[in-house]
């Protein structure tokens, strides 16, 4: 009885884990895109457009790492621990470049010419996504972790998988970043936010399918989870899912749905999110912590459970009006508002 | 030397480093987002348009202090996982998660309504412009809350027990509730309004000097010097609770702060060292200068109250650099005093009518002063923190888990190379703060700003 409730408890945090994960690549994922993107326009009003569109909601967008970072050291203390020691490297280049990029938002304000920082914003983005790339592709093709430690060498996530999924987050952010640009912008600035989201699509869904063929050879769990006939089931319908969110973004695209486009790219990000979760679970890291092994007691996981998830949908609720106070259009002129 | 080539001494390093610079800037997030919610507030009630225009013109500096405390605190809940790995394995089950609360509760919503205080004045109402602003106050000083819940439990551990070397939580209430729980979130927020307090009125004060919108400036003043002589007596009554409450609960870090080698005997009082040279490869002090059976009645009220010295624990269990913690301590302290003298001084001119508009600015050496005072706030609570890390060590969990074993298995290099970078970037982000903080003080308010009708 009580492991039943422990591997519960411990299933819901999994499911609240993923879902924070899932926000924070979308949100911070079109904002990362933005940054991308800003790399190739040599327009310096385009690049501060760009800026000015997430002025306002870059702070709460990365917040959500924050608190994916600290429920996990909560509900399971193992993984936050290992996975973070054994990359340590990627990680704290990540952490480098969103010092650059949060200080540029305010920076450029400030400085004489602020067309350097713009360009700090945008190499800091892109780094960023890439070693977010780098660390998740070393994550699911196994690092040197043994049950309960870690022996690796510091190096192991460093793989060509581990390079492709990183070109896979890198296209997956300009995607979101595109369309999230198609909303927020207008004429000329609209017209090539929409040539980029084409070619990202087809970048992004191209290294899905490769990765996901990758990943079942590279870790035979995935493989395993692939044959089996009712996980197998799971995943295939996830890889159609987003195949089929990938021909609806091109119709959108066609169609100048501003809205729609932004949708099926997030829905693109949930169905390739959804597959890799489904391909190491039961696993928190491939094929060596299993999730209950992992997780904090019952007693922790409830307290959590009725703090943070209560606080779950409200934090929803007022970033979403925050989105709401800001919505429509970029005005560049409106600079004392 | 070896040292650098300790993972763990590294490490340590890097911690110190990230958590000292991080610490500038939550100082003044806390403090001047409350006083921006008094001068929205006051707006709204009085509607003086100038009260209006000192919250516009504090939010900017506020805008640039708050970024490099965001970015700056990011790396913090990281290193946990990065460099003490087995601190995290150890704790996650209580630690992580008082981490997370102060995500789910304090940065979500300082983040969430953020945007809207700092760019929304002209697209929401004022009312619900001023309940922003207040979200962010309360954000920011929840956030004080709970990562100073999370470290008191670090200094004075309760309500857990050790299983197959995790701790498993028994009662949450009292792992939150340790015994120096409040002097920590008290003394702490307390440190955050004074030095905002102090920063807000040298910078007001400077301006006056320069005969800079003279009658603009006096408001904040005045708000200032009121806000001081509430608030700083209380900070240094919570600061003398704080180190009573070590005497009891962590001896070991008390002795060192007062460089205390030998417990008194039965019938005599243990001096007070007012300055020293702690020794501690000989295990006492090159020399001293002390008051007799000062230690005594400050500790235990009684003149001949028992005091434990430092030669009571092995070695093994005294905390190091006791000259560092010593010294750190009597900053801290003569700080505090020197903000009292300030008070007085600014309180009798101001008695005998010397802070109106035409008189304050023949009081220069008192403007000068309160310019002057700006960095102590500063310093002081730099001084604090090494006095209540150092002093706890060599224990990461007072009396539960060492920091030696509470360190990740990295390559020395690696940690190195990470640990130099920190250094350059920061000093870097320091020395940008304060030139684009100068260019919006040399800038001045916006006096022709009117508010949203
Ligand atoms: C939540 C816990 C926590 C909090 C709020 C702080 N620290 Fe801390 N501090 C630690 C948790 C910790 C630690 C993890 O326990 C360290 C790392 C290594 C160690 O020995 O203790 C530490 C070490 C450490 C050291 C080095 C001590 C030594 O190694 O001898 C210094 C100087 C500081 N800290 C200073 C600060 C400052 C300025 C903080 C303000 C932000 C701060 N700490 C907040
Ligand atoms: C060593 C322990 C600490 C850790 C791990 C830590 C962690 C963090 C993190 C991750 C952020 C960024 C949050 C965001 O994205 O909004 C942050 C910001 C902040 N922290 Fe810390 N912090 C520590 C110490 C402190 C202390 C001691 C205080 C105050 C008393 C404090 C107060 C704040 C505040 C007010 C912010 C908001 C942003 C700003 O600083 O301007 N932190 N901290
Ligand atoms: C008479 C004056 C003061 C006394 C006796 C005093 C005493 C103390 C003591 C004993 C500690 C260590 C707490 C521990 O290790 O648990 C401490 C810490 C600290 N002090 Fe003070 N203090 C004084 C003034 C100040 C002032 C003026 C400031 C800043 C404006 C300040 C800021 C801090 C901070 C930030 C800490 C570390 C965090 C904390 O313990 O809350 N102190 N103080």
């Amino acid at each position: 009885m009580d492991t039943e409730i422990h591997s519960m408890l411990a299933n819901i945090w999994f499911f609240i884990i993923g879902l924070m994960l899932f926000l924070y690549v979308v949100l911070d994922g079109f904002d990362l895109g933005v940054g991308i993107l800003s790399l190739f326009t040599r327009i310096d009003q385009h690049r501060t457009i760009m800026m000015k569109s997430l002025e306002s909601i870059w702070d709460a967008n990365e917040t959500w790492l924050v608190l994916l970072g600290g429920a996990l050291f909560g509900a399971f203390p193992l993984v936050f621990a290992i996975t973070l020691q054994s990359l340590y490297i990627p990680v704290m280049v990540m952490l480098f470049a969103l010092i650059f990029r949060g200080v540029a938002f305010e920076f450029r304000h400030h400085a004489r010419n602020s067309a350097p920082w713009n360009l700090v914003f945008g190499y800091s983005s892109l780094v960023a996504g890439l070693a977010q790339g780098l660390a998740f592709g070393g994550l699911i093709s196994g690092l040197g972790i043994t049950e309960g430690d870690y022996q690796g060498n510091i190096w192991e996530w460093f793989t060509p998988f581990s390079a492709l999924v990183a070109l896979g987050v890198v296209s997956g952010y300009s995607l979101l970043g595109a369309t999230y640009l198609m909303i927020k912008t207008e004429g000329a600035m609209q017209r090539i936010s929409i040539a980029q989201a084409y070619i990202a699509a087809v970048l992004e869904i191209v290294i899905l399918i490769t990765v996901a063929i990758w990943a079942a050879q590279l870790n035979p769990h995935f493989a395993m989870r692939w044959t089996d006939s009712e996980t197998g089931y799971y995943l295939d319908f996830f890889l159609v899912l987003a195949v089929l969110a990938f021909i609806m973004l091109m119709r959108a695209l066609r169609m100048r749905f501003e809205l729609r486009a932004f949708f099926w790219s997030v829905i693109i990000s949930l169905a390739a999110l959804t597959a890799m979760t489904i391909g190491y679970y039961p696993y928190m890291i491939p094929a060596s912590i299993a999730l209950t092994h992992a997780a904090s007691s019952s007693r922790t996981l409830i307290f959590m459970l009725s703090t943070i998830g209560f606080l779950i949908p409200v934090m929803l609720i007022y970033s979403g009006y925050q989105y709401l106070v800001f919505r429509g259009k970029v005005q560049i002129d409106r600079h004392t508002d | 030397m070896e040292s650098l080539q300790d993972p763990m001494f590294l490490s340590r390093l890097q911690f110190s480093v990230t958590a000292m610079f991080h610490i500038l800037w939550p100082l003044t997030t806390v403090g001047i987002s409350l006083i921006l919610v008094i001068f929205e507030g006051l707006w709204l009630k009085t509607g003086d348009v100038d009260h209006y225009r000192h919250a516009r013109f504090w939010a900017q500096l506020f805008l640039l202090n708050f970024s490099v405390g965001v970015i700056s605190g990011i790396p913090l809940e990281f290193e946990f996982g990065t460099n003490w790995s087995r601190f995290a394995m150890v704790t996650g089950e209580f630690f992580g998660n008082i981490l997370g609360y102060e995500g789910a509760m304090a940065f979500m919503l300082e983040a969430g309504f953020l945007g809207i205080m700092l760019f929304g004045w002209m697209r929401v109402p004022p009312v619900i412009h001023l309940l922003a602003t207040c979200m962010v106050a309360l954000g920011a000083s929840l956030s004080a809350f709970w990562i100073m819940v999370a470290n008191s439990w670090m200094q004075t551990p309760a309500g857990i027990h050790l299983e197959n070397n995790r701790v498993v939580v028994d009662s949450y209430f009292e792992a939150i509730f340790t015994k120096s729980m409040p002097w920590g979130v008290l003394h702490m927020w307390f440190a955050c309004v004074t030095t905002s307090l102090f920063v807000i009125g040298g910078l007001s004060a400077w301006y006056i000097l320069k005969k800079r919108n003279a009658d603009f400036f006096l408001k904040s003043f005045k708000l200032a010097l009121i806000g001081v002589i509430f608030v700083t007596p209380v900070q240094l009554s919570l600061g003398h609770g704080s180190g009573r409450e070590i005497f009891a609960n962590q001896p070991a870090k008390g002795a060192a702060i007062e460089a205390h080698w030998t417990t008194n005997q039965e019938g005599k009082g243990a001096a007070w060292n007012l300055l020293s040279w702690p020794n501690q490869m000989e295990q006492k002090n090159a020399w001293a200068l002390s008051i007799p059976n000062g230690l005594s009645v400050l500790v235990t009220g009684d003149r001949h109250g028992q005091v434990q010295g430092l030669k009571s624990f092995p070695q093994a269990d005294q905390p190091p650099a006791i000259p560092l913690i010593f010294y750190s301590f009597r900053v801290m302290v003569v700080i505090g005093l020197v903000f009292m003298g300030l008070i007085v001084w600014t309180s009798v001119a101001w008695l005998k009518g010397q802070l109106s508009a035409e008189s304050i600015c023949i009081n220069r050496w008192l403007l000068r002063a309160w310019i002057a005072s700006i960095p102590l706030g500063y310093v002081a609570t730099e001084c604090g923190w090494i006095v209540r890390e150092v002093g706890r060590q060599p224990w990461i969990i007072y009396g539960l888990l060492r920091t030696r074993d509470a360190a990740s298995t990295l390559p020395a290099s690696v940690v190195a190379v990470s640990l130099v970078t920190f250094v350059i970037i920061y000093s870097g982000l320091f020395i940008l703060f304060l030139i684009f903080a100068a260019r919006i003080l040399q800038k001045g308010p916006n006096l022709t700003l009117m508010p949203p009708s």
